[in-house]
């Protein structure tokens, strides 16, 4: 089984499913997309699983295939997961059915197939991306998976679409189109050194000179900071989440927004570790920013998805901390920090799409006192708010605390200013949850229906994953661990060396 | 006194030409003898077929080039200097066959128009009068030997080894061309009008290609590229007159290229001209140009490149602001596909002065050469098919340029602006098209010959021109058509059916496996000199 195209395969299925979906005839049932699409995905789900129990944690890049694609650019269809990208596609994998369940009737109205389709279509280019371990490749992944979150945003949601898809689409082309030249730069230092590659494991070899290296971390920094997306390039963000499907919103910011910080991490910090440490003070600039101005505009939103979607800006900011503060804590946390976001911001959305679905706003102003007649949902949307606001025993707590002790390990005021959001994400999420679910109940006119079976089904998976990894993360840091050290070793630093206080005090 | 030596020619590699010129002359006899009701049937069955015979000699050539230097280059200097028949220049032969016969399958499509051709049915008549409506059920079959006079032109021209040559090609090549523009079948004045504009630039700047050839001529005492590489390498003799020599030839290159600030033209003459001329104008000549460009400057001013690339620097950035920055102006389709030219000659223009001497490329290194090559067949590839596909776009007074008339396209007929949105993308340069890896290719060849500078540039305009491509592709899917102005979609033959269908096929196979035609521009080779 060791030669079995495991990853080919797993991009290939969900593509196959994309092109079946698209496939099926206009007329006759509307059900008959849905089912395939559910079907495809959660065979991917579970050939993702297969082979994650084959996954030796300690064996580096695993599952590979190499093979030349364009031999003058030095370009290979070259493919691997190592921990980091293994949780990633884990993440991807369960979250497309659960998307899919959740989003069973939001396409009804426009072409409901098309909907399926782009789902499966952003799923395998999404794994596409994170197990690529050729630069080029990487790149054309990187840029096709625009293509489906083009279409989802702005075929599926709310009026202004059109609008949030069109900005979306130029905001990352735009980050996609700098991280070209920089791309290309790497072909001519690649050429320099001997021969053209963009084979991961051969350039991450090359010495590459300070002065080049410093362009070419701008250049790839710069397509990873919109796409995460950091304070000062995420407009985008908020205004595709506030129209899109809350189905739609999950894939963009809990899959294809773990892009760019997986990204920084391979590339930037992988292919360019000197650079990448001279620019740590403004990146973690730009992330100290972003965490808590993402945190105070959410605040001051008064409709749901955005201010769910402004949230994550705050999380983006801690996980970008996290990994520039170069510390083995820091990197680990990072990469768990994605995962825990990626399973309790979806269901954030989802729960908060449910409601907004019940209601036919997303204006907190609108909705109150839903607790009484649909006490579910309500217990359901506060356990996963809960978990975005970081309670201790949900499984975000543990990424955050990781980061944060990372980021005080770096510098006080560093830890100091990040510390503050967790006070600031109590007041968006706790504050939301009051106006909306609590208060005078809704007259009997409009009583609020409960979650119904396929609802619970589709958030039951992610309320277990945040319960069952905020007491026992070890399956996954286990994993993430050596992927972690790796990448450290890459950049060339070592942890601090713990100082002990008492000994100074007994001088 | 010499004693006259009898020219020796090399009638095998030379044979694609004499086939060419054979077939042109040929369609004349026919016009003059062939009864009219026949002429139709007669003319565009011998273009097609010798166009595929030229096609069949040109392979044949390719395949018994003599190699030198370990395949570094490949090919003859024949008929006594004057044509050179290397790697490159089959290439492009191939090349520029590929589009002539897609020009032709377009010019033969009678299916638009209601049982007759795009071209005007009598040149002559006025527009407006008696002598126009009599002239109405007529056909121009002259098109189709005007057609294979360019075509003779175009393969000439990046094949020529002295600058006579060159520019006996030029002309050869625009003058069938400035014809075909003025003889559209509807709005005949614009037409008319964009021949008479293309015709007076293209002979003034004809003129200072003219000029720039005698000047070099006084500078290295010889018409041929190889003697003039050599007096450029011993710094002969006055270093200004070669520099304004070189200059002014490349005013006139530039020209037909269409590049800023010589791009006036190419907007009108793109929308005035019949689109089935447009689409094979925007593709073959281009492709010639940049041929002749490229062995000119790397042939006979390769040694003295550091004089000429500055220059090409400012002109690609030049050519990529300007025409990104009006394409996003424009409200038709024909006069952006036009800017979008523009832009994408500078494109092309940051692919060829991305030359390095042999010793500064690494094994397996992408050439300049390689790349433009590669970039002339994609983007020739997008452009005639995104020009095919406005021919079919129509209301009741011919073709419906205007955007505004595109709304909702994609509602009603979702396969015709599905291949259009193809075009776009890859006129974008979105990953999976062809344009992608094109574009990719000439930022490469830049990018390490250190024009960095060039290369955000292009980077930029990108975006520009991506966001409007974009925004043609949201008005088709997305807006809703305007009540009584909506255009609707003319079912064609499958002469241009065929044309859209191979080349949107090519410009998705160019995007996902480009490497047998990059290798093939590879094995090219070289320039001979």
């Amino acid at each position: 089984m060791s030669d079995f195209p495991w990853l080919t395969v797993l991009i290939v299925v969900p593509l196959v499913g994309a092109v079946v979906t698209a496939a099926m005839p206009y007329e006759g049932d509307k059900s008959r997309p849905k089912q395939i699409s559910l079907g495809f995905s959660l065979l991917t789900l579970v050939l993702a699983v297969v082979m994650a129990t084959q996954y030796d944690a300690d064996g580096g890049f695993q599952f590979t295939e190499t093979h030349e694609w364009i031999n003058v650019f030095g370009a290979h269809y070259a493919l691997g997961v190592d921990g980091m990208a293994l949780v990633l596609v884990l993440l991807t994998t369960v979250l497309v059915p659960v998307v899919i369940g959740a989003s069973w009737f939001d396409a009804d109205h426009g072409n409901t197939k098309a909907f399926f389709a782009w789902a499966l279509a952003l799923e395998a280019a999404s794994l596409g991306v994170f197990t690529a371990t050729d630069v080029f490749l990487f790149y054309v992944l990187f840029e096709a998976s625009l293509v489906p979150g083009y279409f989802l945003i702005g075929h599926f949601g709310r009026e202004g679409r059109q609008k949030a898809a069109i900005k979306f689409l130029i905001f990352q082309l735009f980050g996609g189109l700098v991280m070209l030249a920089a791309v290309v730069g790497l072909y001519a230092v690649s050429a320099d050194a001997g021969h053209p590659t963009y084979l991961l494991s051969e350039l991450s070899q090359i010495q590459i000179d300070p002065d080049t290296q410093k362009w070419l971390f701008a250049g790839f920094f710069f397509a990873f900071a919109v796409k995460a997306p950091l304070f000062p390039v995420h407009t985008w963000l908020a205004d595709a989440t506030e129209k899109a499907t809350p189905g739609t919103s999950v894939l963009l910011v809990c899959v294809l927004d773990k892009i760019g910080t997986y990204a920084m991490l391979r590339y930037c910090l992988g292919l360019f570790p000197d650079a990448s440490q001279w620019a740590t003070p403004f990146v973690v600039t730009l992330a100290l920013i972003s965490i808590v101005y993402g945190a105070l505009v959410a605040i001051g939103q008064d409709d749901m998805l955005r201010l769910i979607g402004l949230t994550s800006l705050s999380h983006f900011g801690f996980i970008v901390l996290g990994i520039f503060v170069f510390t083995s804590q820091g990197t680990s946390g990072s990469i768990l920090y994605m995962v825990n976001h990626g399973v309790a911001t979806a269901a954030l959305f989802l729960a908060a799409g449910y409601l907004v679905r019940r209601k036919g706003t997303a204006s907190i102003a609108a909705i109150t006192g839903v607790e009484k007649s649909a006490p579910i949902l309500a217990g359901v949307f506060l356990v996963a708010g809960l978990a975005v606001l970081g309670l201790p025993g949900l499984s975000q707590f543990v990424s955050e605390i990781m980061v944060i002790i990372a980021a005080f390990q770096h510098h006080w005021w560093v830890g100091a200013i990040a510390v503050s959001a967790i006070v600031l994400a109590a007041w968006y999420i706790l504050w939301m949850y009051q106006r909306t679910f609590t208060g005078p109940g809704v007259t009997a006119a409009e009583p609020v229906a409960d979650l119904d079976r396929r609802e619970v089904g589709t958030l039951a998976p992610l309320l277990v994953a945040l319960v069952l990894f905020g007491f026992y993360p070890m399956p996954l840091l286990n994993v993430i661990n050596p992927a972690a050290t790796a990448i450290l070793n890459q950049v060339g630093v070592q942890d601090p060396a713990p100082t002990v206080v008492g000994a100074e005090e007994g001088r | 006194m010499d004693d006259f030596v009898k020219p020796t020619l090399e009638y095998a590699e030379l044979s694609p030409l004499f086939i060419v010129f054979g077939i042109a002359c040929l369609g004349v006899l026919v016009e003059a003898f062939v009864p009219r009701k026949h002429r139709y049937l007669v003319q565009s069955t011998l273009a097609i077929g010798g166009v595929v015979l030229t096609l069949a000699a040109v392979i044949a050539v390719a395949n018994r080039l003599k190699e030198h230097g370990d395949g570094a280059a490949r090919g003859i200097v024949g008929s006594m200097g004057t044509v050179v028949v290397d790697g490159p220049a089959v290439f492009l032969w191939g090349l520029i066959l590929l589009f002539g016969l897609a020009g032709c399958l377009l010019f033969a499509e009678r299916q638009l128009e209601g049982g007759v051709s795009a071209f005007a049915g009598q040149a002559a008549a006025l527009p407006g009068t008696e002598a126009e409506r009599q002239a109405a059920g007529l056909d121009h079959t002259e098109v189709y030997p005007l057609l294979m006079f360019a075509l003779m032109g175009m393969m000439l021209f990046p094949a020529s080894g002295d600058l006579l040559t060159m520019f006996v090609a030029l002309e050869v090549l625009s003058l069938p061309l400035y014809l075909l523009c003025g003889l559209a079948r509807r709005r005949r004045l614009l037409s008319q009008e964009a021949a008479l504009k293309y015709f007076v630039l293209g002979a003034f700047s004809s003129g200072f290609f003219l000029y720039g050839v005698a000047l070099i001529y006084g500078y290295a005492g010889s018409m041929n590229l190889g003697a003039i590489n050599d007096a450029v390498r011993n710094d002969a003799s006055n270093q200004t007159l070669l520099l304004i020599g070189m200059g002014m030839l490349s005013v006139g290159l530039l020209f037909k290229v269409g590049a800023v600030p010589f791009q006036a033209w190419t907007p009108d003459v793109y929308q005035g001209a019949p689109t089935a001329v447009t689409a094979f104008m925007s593709a073959a000549t281009k492709a010639a140009a940049f041929g002749a460009m490229m062995r000119l400057f790397y042939v006979a001013f390769g040694a003295d490149r550091w004089s000429w690339q500055p220059m090409m620097w400012v002109i690609a950035i030049l050519s990529m602001v300007v025409g990104a920055a009006i394409l996003v102006t424009q409200r038709d389709v024909k006069r952006m596909l036009a800017y979008s030219a523009i832009a994408h000659t500078g494109f092309v223009l940051t692919g060829v002065l991305g030359l390095e001497g042999a010793g500064e490329l690494t094994d397996g290194q992408l050439t300049s050469l390689q790349a433009v090559l590669f970039y002339l067949a994609t983007y020739g590839i997008a452009a005639l098919g995104a020009f095919a596909v406005v021919s079919l776009v129509r209301d009741s007074a011919g073709e419906a340029s205007a955007l505004s008339r595109w709304a909702g396209l994609g509602k009603h007929s979702p396969l015709v602006a599905g291949v259009f949105a193809l075009f776009l993308l890859a006129l974008a340069g979105i990953p999976l098209t062809s344009g992608f890896i094109g574009k990719w290719a000439v930022f490469e060849v830049a990018m390490s010959s250190g024009a960095w500078p060039v290369v955000i540039v292009g980077v930029l305009s990108s975006v520009v021109a991506a966001y409007f491509y974009v925004y043609v592709i949201v008005v088709m899917f997305f807006h809703d058509p305007e009540p009584e102005q909506a255009a609707y979609v003319v079912h064609p033959s499958v002469l241009t059916s065929s044309t859209i269908a191979v080349g949107a096929a090519a410009t998705l196979v160019l995007g996902v496996i480009p490497g047998p035609v990059l290798n093939l521009a590879g094995v090219a080779g070289q320039f001979l000199r």
